[in-house]
This record gives C-alpha cells, structure tokens and sequence, in this order.
C-alpha cells in the first residue's frame, strides 16, 4: 500500500533564505510521528510549507499526498484533500463565529471531496452541521458557547488550542500536523488538549505532532520520533529516542553525523 | 466557480433596466422655469412655489464645498430635475403597473411584504407609485405617506415642520433638493403609540441621468417609537446621476426613532444626502446608515441632542471599492445637560476605493454632563485602498466625558492563509473577514436587510480573485 503522505527532497526558503534542505518522511494513516527540534531548526516552516502558506516558497522537492503532489494546489485545495494543519498562533478573527467558520469550512471541504474516489458530498444543513458540531464537542469535553464565540478572539491559550483540535475533528483529515499545539499551555490545558487528539487518533488518520518539548509526548505517544535540526532530519527513531532527547538535550545529537532511518 | 465569478463583476446585480414610460419628464438642467413647472404639476400650495424658487437662489449663489469628494464632474445642466412615472398612486398591488411591479418583484419587495412588512412606500422614480399601510396603524393615528401626499393631506402639520431641521441655506445640496424635491416619506407617529414593525420604503433610480431628490419628514410625538428601513439600489448607467436627498427627523420627548438605511446606488451616482434630527428631552435617535455603492457618497448623519438627556446613535458602514469614494461618519451636537452620544464607525477599502470618516462632535456650553463616545475603524483590503480620518472635536463645556478612538487595519495573509486552511476558498475567506468587520453593526439590522449586507459584501469581494 502506497503512504498518504510522502515527502522528497523538500527544499523551503523565507525571503530567500533556505530554511528546510531537503526534508524526507514519509507518513501512512493510523501512525503518529512526532518532529522534534530546537528552535530555528525549521520545524513550523515545515508545517507552513506542507500547507501551503503563500511565504514559505519551495525551491525544491516534491509532497506527494495520497499519491498526487500537492505543492501546486493552493491551501484551501489541500485542506479538501484531506490535510489538516492545527497552528502554533491561531489567528483571530472578530465578529466570525467559530460555529458559522466551521460550517463553511465543513462544506468547503466537503464540496471538494470529489475526483479522489471517494465521490462528492453534499453540503450539510444548518441542523446537521449543529448535531455534527454538538458530537464533536461532547467528544471533546467541551463546552456548547464555544460555537458562538468569535474565531479565537479572546480566546486564552489553552481555548485557541482546543479550538484548534475541534477543528481537526469536524474537518475529519486524513493527515494533520500539529504545530507546536503544546506551546503556552499548563500542564492542565496540555493533558486536556492531548486527550482530545488521542481520542481523534486512529487507523484513518495519520498524525504528526511538532514539538520542541517531549512532555506532551507523555500524552500523545508516537509510533515514530524525527529529530529536525538545521533544516534536516538528522536522526529518526522509536519513542525511545524522545526520552533519550530529554535525558541528554538536542546538543548531543547535533554534535554527530546525520543519520537517516 | 472563477468563470461565474468573473461574470457577477461584470454585471452590476440590480443592473436590469425597464423601457421608460414616463408621463412627464421635465427638460435637463435647472432654472426658475423648471422649478415652477414641478411645482405647478404638483399642484402645490403657493408657500411651496415660493419656498422652492427661493431654494433655488440659495443653490445658485452657494458654491460647491471644498471639502469631501471631487464634485468636480457634476453637471447640474445635464440631470432631469422630475419624472413621474405614472398618473395616480397605487395604494394596493394591483394598481401597480406591470413593469413596475415587474422591478419590484426582481428586487425582492412583494416577497418581503408577505412575510412581515406591514406598510410598503416604495419609490419609484420621483413619485411613491406603491404605498401601503396596515389599518392598525391608521386607526392609531399613525401617517405613513409619499411626502407629496403629505402636503396634501396634511398641510398643516406639514408646515409646520417641514425645513425647520434642513433649511435651504444649510448647504448647497439641501438648497437643491428643498428647490426641486419629489417623494420621499412623511411620518406622523402619535404621542404614545409605538410602531412595531418596520416602515420600509424602496428607493430607486431609472432614467438615465435622472436625478433624485426625494425628502423625508418623520415626526414622533411624545413617548413614540418608530423604525424607519430605506434601502436603495438602482441600475448602471454610462452617465453620471445625481442623488440628493434632504431627511428632516423631529424626536419629541422620551420619543425613540430609528432610521436604517442600506444604500448600493451604482457605481456613477453621486450620493449627497443631509440628514439631521432634532432629538428633545429623554428622546432617543439612532441612525443606521450602510453605504456600498455610488461614485461619490458624502454623508454625516447628525443628532441634534436639544433637550436633557437625549441620547443619540450613530452606526455607519461604508464599503469604497475601485473608483468608489465613500465619505461619511456623523455628527452629535450636545445642546443640553446630560446628554448622550455614541458615534461608530466601520468602513472597508478595496482597489482604488477610499473610505473617509468625517465626524464632528460639538459639545456648546452648559451641555453639563454630556457623553460621547466617537469610534471608527477602518479596514484596508490591499496596498492600493485608502482610508482617511476627518474627526472634529469641539468642546465648549469642562464637565463633560468625552472618548476617541480610531483603528486602521489590514486584512493579513496570516487571517487569509488560516481561513484558507480550513478549506475556505480565498475570495470567500476575504469576504468572511470582511462580514465579521461590520458584524457589530449588521446585528442591528433587520433580519432580511443583514443577509442583504453580507450578500452584497460577498458580490464585492468576489472581485478580489485573480
């Protein structure tokens, strides 16, 4: 069986700066890989980059996403595909309720879950999309008045996280990266948030989760841990490798060859 | 999907036209004679006459204003100062002729009456061909009329009221509408009773290079409420139009008026409008006011807070796309004690389309107590829109409270790139930004009118692809 999501040689520059030099991984539904590295190491600009952000320009490489290559489709395109991305600074947007953002967003990607096989949907009502809305957050523990607040405005951290994942779970991705989704977060917000995945996790879905710290991998356990440093993978491994990162810090890695799994 | 939204560009939605059945058309361009002929088919009193030629003296001698939008391109030689569109008014459906009704019925209105509209004035042209009024109103006291029958009927009442708000001399465009107005709505609410639902009126332009100077009067009578609606679209024409409207308001104690206005003249109408409201002791004011279309819009909604503690509101929506200039805000004049005024303001930019806040806040001496709260804030859709900010603050009284506040921001790639994300094509993400904007004020809309305003929005923006 080919992997969802395959990415070759993928090379990404800011402002002309090459920030990722050549990024291979590849990831199928029902794993959870974890990307760690030190700051700088290009990690978001990977998550951005996969997404589709118009800065983040690829100079290099390939993305192909259930056998297709994405790196031409604008964002919404492979938001309808199947790819999700849960930002580290969720923007706000005022005066837009989370619930009437989701039902377009829900219907947006529905519209465009055609020609992949698995046939068009229609679009939900606006009483489907509200009992689909109300099953996620009861999944999710969370609280009703969260649909009609404004798009993460006035949010605190730990909320825009939440909202993040909900978001995840009515858009139902095939892949989802997780972009530093524990930054900012007590140890309370992070275990609730971290619940919310595991109960999103699954075999029809592939998750990678970007981190700088291991400590929400004691929540979240991945089957595979990618260490990221100077715009490289530079070490691949099991779960294992995450703990061997917190005993020894980042430096002990970056002082040898890079080695690839 | 980008093919038919290339098409919704090209074709101004209200854009369709009738052939033009009219049963006077006065020559272009403005003289005594003119003035007299509108006058004499009107079979006006003899104050009327007088009051209109000596209007006329007033726009002749005052110059244009300065400040504001370029007025340069008018030509007040090239404009029909009156049509009248048909012989009587309909007072029901069916009196309405075909194609008339044919406009109406493309722009939504028989529809929306079903529903929960109780009183219908619909201008179209110069004069109200359509004008309903549900009994229990008339049985309460309550006028509903085209301004025209209400000079008519009511010459009295109308006296008394009419231009003690807008004098001719106020400016140079109230002089012109006050020398050749035609239609509009006149309302008298009695002391005590409360209209529930809306007053709505239709206002539209058809011929070309027709200008239209409708007026309005609306008096509510102590411990009254009412809710007036006007909405506005009309079709593109290749030559500049001329909209010049005069609205006269006269709050009385512990009165309440609300006025909501959606206007989306099209793109070559150059929109001057006065509109005032005299507000007196515990009366309250608000004014809606949401501009999408025209060349050129300059309008300030003003409240007069005249007697203590009248309160005066002030929303305003303004949307410049390309070409567009949209030059609006509002003005409270704190006359008396504890008085209170709130003042806000959104306007979004797009293309070559500039949006201009122009307010005045007057706060005169022994206004003890008065409060105000000015707010506007701009939103800017690219690198070329524009936005400025006019606000003038004069305040003559120590005791008072007083707040400003100004925001000018830009839709980031960021918001774009996140809406994005979640399967939100790009023009639908700009539109979502935009409606979230003015939500604030949408809300107090009424329903059919709010889904209005995002739809138009959503028409604007559609443009942005590509």
């Amino acid at each position: 069986m080919d992997a969802d999501l395959v990415i070759k040689d993928l090379r990404v520059a800011v402002e002309g700066n090459e920030i990722l030099k050549g990024i291979n991984l590849t990831v199928s539904k029902g794993e959870v890989h974890a990307i760690m590295g030190p700051n700088g190491s290009g990690k978001s600009t990977l998550a951005y980059a996969l997404m589709g952000h118009p800065k983040y320009q690829v100079v290099g490489g390939e993305v192909l996403f259930k056998g297709q290559n994405i790196l031409d489709m604008p964002p919404e395109k492979r938001a309808q595909r199947g790819l999700f991305l849960a930002f580290q600074y969720p923007t706000a947007v005022p005066g837009v309720s989370l619930g009437n953002f989701m039902r377009m967003a829900v219907n947006a990607v529905r519209s465009g879950r055609d020609g992949d096989g698995d046939g068009a949907q229609k679009p939900l009502s606006v009483a489907e999309f509200q009992k689909l809305m109300r099953q996620k957050m009861e999944i999710l523990k969370m609280d009703r008045s969260f649909a009609s607040r404004y798009v993460n405005d006035g949010f605190s951290g730990g909320e825009k996280k939440r909202a993040e994942i909900l978001q995840m779970a009515l858009l139902e991705p095939e892949i989802a990266i997780l972009d530093e989704t524990d930054s900012g977060l007590d140890i309370d917000a992070l275990r609730i948030v971290s619940e919310g995945v595991n109960r999103l996790a699954g075999p029809n879905i592939g998750i990678i989760v970007i981190t700088h710290y291991q400590r929400i991998l004691n929540y979240i356990k991945p089957h595979y841990v990618h260490v990221l440093a100077h715009g490289q993978i530079i070490r691949s491994g099991g779960p294992e490798l995450a703990l061997a990162l917190e005993e020894k810090g980042y430096d002990w890695l970056l002082k040898e060859e890079p080695v690839q799994s | 999907m980008a093919v038919d939204r290339l098409e919704s560009l090209d074709t101004y939605k209200y854009g369709f036209r009738d052939p033009e059945k009219y049963v006077f058309k006065a020559r272009r361009g403005l003289t005594p004679e003119v003035v007299e002929e509108i006058s004499w088919h009107k079979n006006e009193p003899d104050w009327m006459r007088q009051f209109r030629l000596h209007s006329l003296e007033v726009f002749l001698k005052k110059p244009l204003p300065t400040w504001g939008g370029y007025l340069g391109d008018l030509d007040f030689e090239n404009i029909y100062y009156y049509l009248k569109p048909a012989e009587n008014q309909g007072r029901t459906w069916d009196d309405v002729p075909a194609d008339i009704k044919n406009t109406f019925e493309r722009l939504g209105i028989p529809e929306a009456e079903r529903k929960f509209l109780g009183g219908v004035g619909a201008q179209y042209e110069s004069e109200v061909v359509y004008h309903s009024l549900k009994k229990e109103w008339e049985d309460k006291g309550v006028i509903f009329l085209d301004t025209d029958s209400g000079l008519r009927q009511y010459p009295d009442l109308f006296k008394e009221y009419f231009s003690t708000v807008v004098p001719p001399e106020d400016n140079k465009f109230a002089a012109l509408n006050s020398a050749v107005w035609s239609g509009g709505s006149f309302i008298y609410v009695p002391k005590g009773v409360s209209v529930n639902i809306p007053l709505q009126a239709y206002f539209r332009i058809n011929a070309q290079n027709m200008g239209q100077f409708e007026r309005t009067l609306i008096i509510a009578d102590e411990g009254s409420y009412v809710h007036y609606v006007e909405g506005c679209t009309a079709p593109i024409y290749t030559t500049d139009s001329l909209h010049s409207a005069v609205v006269e308001i006269i709050v009385k104690k512990g009165a309440r008026v609300r006025y909501t206005t959606i206007q989306n003249w099209s793109k070559n109408v150059y929109n001057l409008v006065t509109k005032r409201t005299l507000a007196y002791e515990d009366a309250t004011m608000e004014w809606v006011d949401g501009n999408l279309g025209s060349k050129l819009t300059m309008k300030y909604p003003s409240i007069y807070l005249m007697g203590k503690g009248a309160k005066g509101e002030v929303l305003s929506i303004a949307f410049a796309g390309n070409g567009q200039h949209q030059d609006a805000g509002g003005k409270a004049i704190h006359v008396a004690p504890y008085t209170t005024s709130t003042i806000t303001s959104k306007s979004i930019s797009k293309g070559t389309g500039r949006a201009s806040y122009r307010g005045l806040l007057r706060v005169e001496k022994g206004a003890v107590g008065a409060k105000s709260t000015v707010r506007c804030d701009a939103l800017l859709l690219d690198e070329t829109s524009r936005s400025d900010t006019y606000p003038s603050i004069e305040i003559n009284e120590d005791n008072v409270t007083i707040g400003h506040e100004a925001t000018v921001s830009k839709v980031s790639d960021d918001q774009i790139f996140y809406l994005r994300s979640r399967g939100i094509p790009e023009a639908e993400a700009t539109g979502m930004i935009v409606t979230g904007f003015i939500e604030p004020i949408v809300k107090e809309l009424p329903l059919e009118y709010a889904v209005e305003m995002n739809r138009l929005i959503k028409l604007e923006m559609a443009g942005s692809v590509g």
